[in-house]
């Protein structure tokens, strides 16, 4: 294992890590704070994706068009919480997976009918194409690290948030105990309807910054979604600050699996049963860490309910 | 949902001169429907017709864990698969001994069964929402190793060289594995039934409604939840066997996560903890696809909006409406 490899793992790890934190963070209190179980929260993601491209494509210019989708992509957030899903929170977890499992089903369906099959072209723009020296002669692409960069800002604006600010507070009330918030005299429909915006516009982000690197396509909101919910058990659900160890954590050990266990084996094993076993313990790895993190603390690493 | 009337064999008063003959009626139509198929020129339906019954055998199994036993699982799929594979695999590696039916389902059962009973042990730890992600992730795990078999097709999946044999039974024949695929779905929702009226199923209820209080009263819970668990695996495996006959295929796909998403959507459909449940939710799930699929393309929108309404307007599922009847 060479340390230019190991640098450039580590990178990638962070960087998938902070993407699936945007995506797990607005889960985690979709989840925590108004126990809706999302499962539609991929569609998001893959709708923010849609747009990026088209509205990049129509606007001639990446920066232009991320912004604008972001906004758009909470504005259907919203508009989804206030018209439908408001009136599943009070439901058992049943309803609400049977109501967003149509809607994954109807978004995906939309999106075909709108865009096509085909995948939608989404380039890196010009500037950043190129790479960066990270250490001396290790090269790393720019574009990336800008997703780590973005990723670090939206994680430290949000701990601010959650942490510093009047909704913040309110948010963690929410999530600790939604009755007493309720009892307290919150407006919980608004504060409700803004938290999913937020969860939405993240999603956007993510799809937005990562259609460069994966494939604009239907069906990557649903690839995406089963690893945001990873994040957000082994994190504990309604914490934030649990998704992002949690997203980091899964980010890292996805990206060690893959890069590291096949060859590793190879080492070791017979070359018949590590080519065989390889891919399959790699791709398994973050579901073992969710299991080991459960077997040990069943309501996840930060747990929010109090 | 604990009203008498919803649950099998719970009935206090009896039921309305119709509602005891509509199985029976249900089975008269079924047993009359390859002759009148062929009689209409409509072959095709015989073959749609076995897998509503598969399908709904699965969503039966899945709706004795969450109907009865309260257990919401989302990697029910996991013994689908295992069923499909294990008839796959001995098919491919057994030439002729792997292709018995009764030698090769059995052990498709078995083997789901026991992959029930680790997965379940390891499972049934966590409650609610954790369970919903733990079932998740094991059934992820295991599609991923399909993924990557590629001795058995791999990612794409493998075609069987024909069905399993049955002694006096021609199972390549359409009609003859939907009389086999009829009775072994009848045998299972009758045993089903069985089991929820019997005190292991009333056990069960009892842990759905309030686990501390049967803990209290000294049942072992997590060994009654178990059992479930496996006995409700063992007939996904069942299904996912019969499923891979019926397609002459299996792929990592049956333990694709959105596999278990549609059986959970069928048990919800049809009416969770009924009886009747999985085998409605699934022919009304199936049908209305190939329906709407004939009028358009993006079909998946039209069932999608159905579900939505089922959801606002029919929490019960169908046999809800149906038992409102009475």
């Amino acid at each position: 294992m060479t340390v230019v490899l190991f640098v450039e793992q580590c990178l990638n790890g962070i960087q998938f890590g902070l993407m699936l934190f945007l995506l797990a963070a607005g889960l985690t209190l979709v989840f925590g704070v108004m126990d809706l179980i999302n499962l539609a929260h991929g569609s998001l993601y893959m709708i923010g994706a849609y747009l990026t491209a088209t509205l990049t494509a129509a606007t001639g210019s990446f920066l232009l068009g991320l912004p604008l989708a972001v906004v758009a992509t909470a504005v259907i957030g919203m508009a989804l919480e206030a018209g439908l899903l408001r009136h599943l929170y009070r439901r058992d977890h049943l309803s609400q997976v049977l109501a967003t499992f149509a809607l994954i089903m109807i978004a995906n369906e939309a999106t075909r009918a709108i865009w096509g099959v085909q995948s939608l072209p989404l380039n890196v723009p010009d500037v950043l194409s190129g790479s960066v020296e990270v250490l001396p002669g290790v090269g790393y692409p720019a574009y990336r690290l800008l997703i780590i960069g973005v990723g670090t800002l939206v994680a430290l604006a949000l701990y601010v948030l959650v942490t510093r600010t009047r909704m913040g507070m309110l948010v963690r009330a929410g999530a600790s105990n939604r009755d007493m918030a309720t009892a307290m005299g919150t407006d919980i429909r608004r504060l409700f309807t803004l938290v999913f915006g937020i969860g939405a516009a993240l999603c956007a982000l993510a799809g937005a910054m990562l259609g460069p690197l994966l494939a604009v396509q239907v069906g990557m909101g649903e690839n995406i979604l089963i690893l945001a919910f990873v994040v957000v058990v082994i994190g504990g659900i309604g914490s934030v600050r649990g998704a992002f160890v949690g997203a980091l954590l899964v980010g890292i050990v996805d990206t060690f699996g893959r890069a590291f266990i096949p060859a590793t084996l190879r080492a070791f094993a017979p070359p018949a049963l590590a080519d065989a076993a390889g891919p399959s313990l790699a791709a398994i790895s973050i579901y073992l860490l969710m299991v080991m993190v459960l077997f040990w603390k069943p309501q996840g690493l930060f747990p929010a309910r109090g | 949902m604990e009203t008498s009337g919803t649950l099998p064999g719970a009935r206090l008063e009896r039921d309305a001169w119709w509602q005891r003959a509509a199985p029976l009626a249900a089975l008269a139509l079924l047993v009359a429907l390859p002759p009148l198929a062929n009689a209409c020129g409509q072959e095709f339906y015989i073959g749609f017709a076995s897998r509503v019954l598969i399908m709904g055998l699965f969503a039966t199994s899945l709706n004795l864990l969450v109907g009865t036993g309260g257990m919401v699982s989302l990697g029910h799929a996991a013994f689908f698969g295992c069923g499909a594979y294990v008839v796959g695999i001995l098919a491919t590696e057994w030439p002729g001994k792997g292709e018995l039916a009764l030698l090769a389902w059995p052990a498709a059962m078995a083997a789901s069964a026991a992959l029930a009973l680790l997965i379940g042990a390891i499972s049934l730890r966590t409650r609610g929402v954790y369970f919903i992600m733990i079932t998740l992730a094991f059934a992820q795990m295991l599609f991923y190793v399909a993924l990557t078999l590629k001795a058995y097709g791999g990612d794409d999946g493998m075609s069987l060289a024909r069905r399993s044999t049955l002694p006096g039974i021609d199972l390549a024949s359409d009609v003859s594995f939907y009389y086999v695929v009829l009775t072994l779905a009848a045998g299972s929702l009758l045993l089903s039934g069985r089991l929820a009226a019997a005190r292991f199923g009333r056990v069960l209820l009892g842990i759905k409604d309030n686990e501390a209080r049967m803990e209290s009263l000294g049942y072992p819970v997590y060994r009654y939840k178990l059992t479930a668990f496996v006995i409700s695996g063992a007939f996904a495996g069942l299904a996912g066997a019969l499923m891979a006959n019926q397609n002459s295929f299996f792929s990592p796909n049956m333990m694709h996560w959105e596999q278990s998403g549609i059986a959970l959507v069928m048990v919800i459909l049809g009416g969770l903890g009924n009886l009747w449940g999985g085998m409605a939710g699934a022919a009304v799930f199936l049908v209305l696809e190939e329906v709407l699929a004939a009028f358009t393309r993006h079909w998946a929108i039209g069932v999608g909006a159905i579900l939505l309404a089922v959801v606002f307007f029919a929490p019960r599922g169908i046999a809800g409406l149906w038992a409102q009847r009475r």
